[in-house]
């Protein structure tokens, strides 16, 4: 530390530049070696590589969570809505890429409208063949709908566990919107059968290895993105919002604006982790707004540490290997063990993975700030 | 009339679920006047403060500032016209350092976008710095606030009412918990301020208002009882009355 008089503890996040190289690195290593020849030690086979994918974009919905809960005190328990928005954004476009391909090969039209006897696509998909377009839908549906909602519940002063209620209302009203053949996104098959994208064969390992390495570049952008934002006297603002709200807004400042921007930023995030899930999983269907993937999404957060970025990145590709594991082997333990895991992260290791590592430093200066619960002080009503 | 006076109460009442917090009360502050209130609890003084910081809506009368009329205003755009709200329970951002939690409260920059694209600038390190050395905390700079005593958070707390550069300070309680020396201290801390600024403090410590030596302002039941310099206001048979009890 410096010895100059108006030094301010700096909590710059260092951890997040490591991990966003980590995982850049670690999307060109699996996707390199997944071009390998099939005979070669080092050959990744594509369920390996869709595996990693996958759990990229997990760790971007954890990072998304991270945002609002560990430095706005936002507790989400709808976040899974924002990123499956994200997922059927993309998935019109890979709809509309099957083209003349499909069962009933209609150019225009994906076939579960020829199935309604449609004959013509919604406006909502207009557009909708054109990936910048579409790339434009991923990033502004969750904004907006973020925008709307959260203009509402923080302007109000909803907050708490009231406000986690009508996240987790929001994800399930969408998961039943979504079940309507009526809406236009496939009912509950949702849209799949999936070819290509830009006409790339979404099938070629070597569309899945560009897919991961996009992955792998978009995480590690939003991990140095959002550490900008939560390194600087912004991100002061948002612990100071979560640990005291009334001394912000006696200081002048409006609460509600400051969560709603990192509210809406962490959206967006979330979409383009649903979009790029999509690429890789190959499908998107209304089990995607489950209550329980928001609640699973917060897991991840609380094991790995939360108000950290790098935590939630952990927790997210360590909780879900552990669920692949567990599925294929002890299938009927999975849930009893994520249960646990957060109970025990609750009770044990309240920082999570990230706090775990502190703890064992001791004395180290630049860390994590503790997670103060934010005290019902006297003036709030 | 509204421009004889720095703040302007006149008449004012605020009813909970039928019981009276505040019952016609009218009190004015001249610009550059310290003013102490004192009373028994629940004789409404916290109550008078939620009403000037624009957190509880008066039922009726008109509570003016520097001519604006405080009760269509809400609590942010309050603190950005000039009050500065000290809590009764010292309220600092516990998981930020002394120097982030003073900086927070400088005046300039207050919504998001403003704040995000921030820079330090070499004015804002030297007003934190005096600040620092006005509450007497420069050697816990770079501590979390979280982990001060209850006197030094008072005191941080103030200082960041100071960044705000308001022209009137409420002060609640800012005694509470401190030691006879500290509370000294913070008569000379307060008496310091009054001298740019104007000050409302609430305070229970008899020896602290006396040594504050500005004028009192007893209330009861939410109204003015009393009013005047502390020996006569002392000496008025019902502030004893309503101290001392029935």
């Amino acid at each position: 530390m410096s010895s100059r008089l108006s030094t301010p503890a700096k909590r710059p996040f260092s951890s997040a530049v490591v991990m966003a190289v980590a995982v850049f690195l670690l999307s060109v290593t699996l996707a390199g070696a997944s071009l390998l020849p099939e005979n070669s030690l080092f050959h990744v086979s594509p369920f390996v590589m869709t595996l990693a994918g996958k759990y990229l974009a997990y760790a971007m919905l954890a990072l998304s969570v991270d945002l609002v809960w560990g430095f706005a005190g936002i507790l989400t328990l709808g976040h899974a809505a924002f990123f499956a928005l994200g997922g059927y954004a993309m998935g019109m476009y890979l709809m509309r890429e099957i083209g003349t391909r499909s069962a009933y090969g209609n150019p225009n039209l994906p076939d579960f409208m020829i199935f309604l006897s449609w004959d013509h696509l919604p406006f909502y998909w207009w557009g909708s063949q054109h990936l910048v377009w579409v790339a434009l839908l991923v990033l502004a549906v969750p904004a907006i709908l973020a925008g709307i909602f959260g203009w509402l519940a923080f302007r109000s002063r909803v907050s708490g566990v009231y406000l986690s209620i009508i996240t987790q209302a929001l994800t399930y009203a969408l998961m039943l919107a979504f079940f309507q053949n009526g809406l236009g996104f496939g009912g509950n098959n949702g849209l799949t059968d999936f070819k290509d994208i830009l006409g790339a064969d979404l099938h070629a390992s070597s569309t899945r290895a560009v897919l991961l390495i996009v992955t792998g570049i978009f995480l590690a952008a939003a991990l140095l993105i959002s550490r900008w934002i939560v390194s600087g006297r912004f991100g002061n603002l948002l612990l100071a919002v979560r640990d005291a709200e009334s001394r912000t807004r006696f200081l002048g400042y409006r609460p509600e604006q400051i969560k709603l921007v990192i509210w809406v930023f962490s959206a967006m995030i979330a979409g383009i982790g649903g979009a790029l899930y999509v690429t890789q999983v190959g499908i998107i269907n209304p089990s995607e707004f489950s209550p329980s993937n928001s609640i699973e999404s917060v897991i991840w957060v609380s094991v790995g540490g939360r108000g950290t970025l790098v935590g939630s990145v952990i927790g997210a590709i360590l909780v879900n290997f552990g669920k692949t594991v567990f599925t294929t082997w002890l299938p009927d333990f999975w849930l009893y063990s994520l249960g646990a895991m957060f109970i025990l992260t609750t009770l044990f290791l309240p920082n999570g993975i990230m706090g775990l590592g502190h703890h064992l430093r001791k004395k180290s200066e630049e860390v994590t700030p503790e997670i103060i619960e934010p005290e019902e002080s006297e003036h709030d009503r | 009339m509204t421009d004889k006076w720095l703040l302007a109460m006149q008449d004012v009442s605020v009813t909970f679920d039928g019981f009276r917090a505040i019952n016609n009360l009218s009190l004015h502050l001249k610009t550059g006047e310290m003013r102490a209130i004192v009373g028994p609890n629940g004789a409404g003084k916290t109550t008078m403060m939620d009403i000037i910081t624009g957190k509880t809506r008066p039922d009726k009368g008109t509570v003016t500032f520097r001519g604006h009329d405080l009760t269509r205003m809400d609590d942010p755009a309050i603190a950005r016209l000039g009050i500065g709200r000290k809590f009764q329970k010292p309220t600092v951002f516990e998981a930020l350092s002394v120097w982030d939690n003073l900086l927070l409260s400088l005046k300039g920059l207050r919504s998001p976008f403003s704040v995000l694209f921030s820079h330090i600038t070499k004015e804002e390190e030297k007003r934190v710095a005096d600040l620092l050395q006005l509450i007497r905390l420069e050697s816990l700079s770079d501590k979390p606030a979280g982990g001060m005593s209850h006197g030094q958070k008072q005191w941080l707390e103030i200082g960041m009412l100071l960044g705000q550069d308001p022209e009137l300070l409420l002060v609640d309680e800012p005694v509470a918990g401190m030691t006879d020396a500290e509370t000294m201290a913070t008569a000379d801390l307060l008496r310091e301020i009054n001298k740019t600024r104007s000050v409302v403090v609430v305070e229970h410590d008899m020896d602290f208002v006396r040594a504050l030596g500005v004028t009192v302002t007893v209330l009861h039941e939410g109204s003015v009882l009393a009013e005047g310099d502390l020996d006569t206001v002392s000496a008025d048979p019902r502030v004893i009355e309503v101290y001392l009890g029935r």
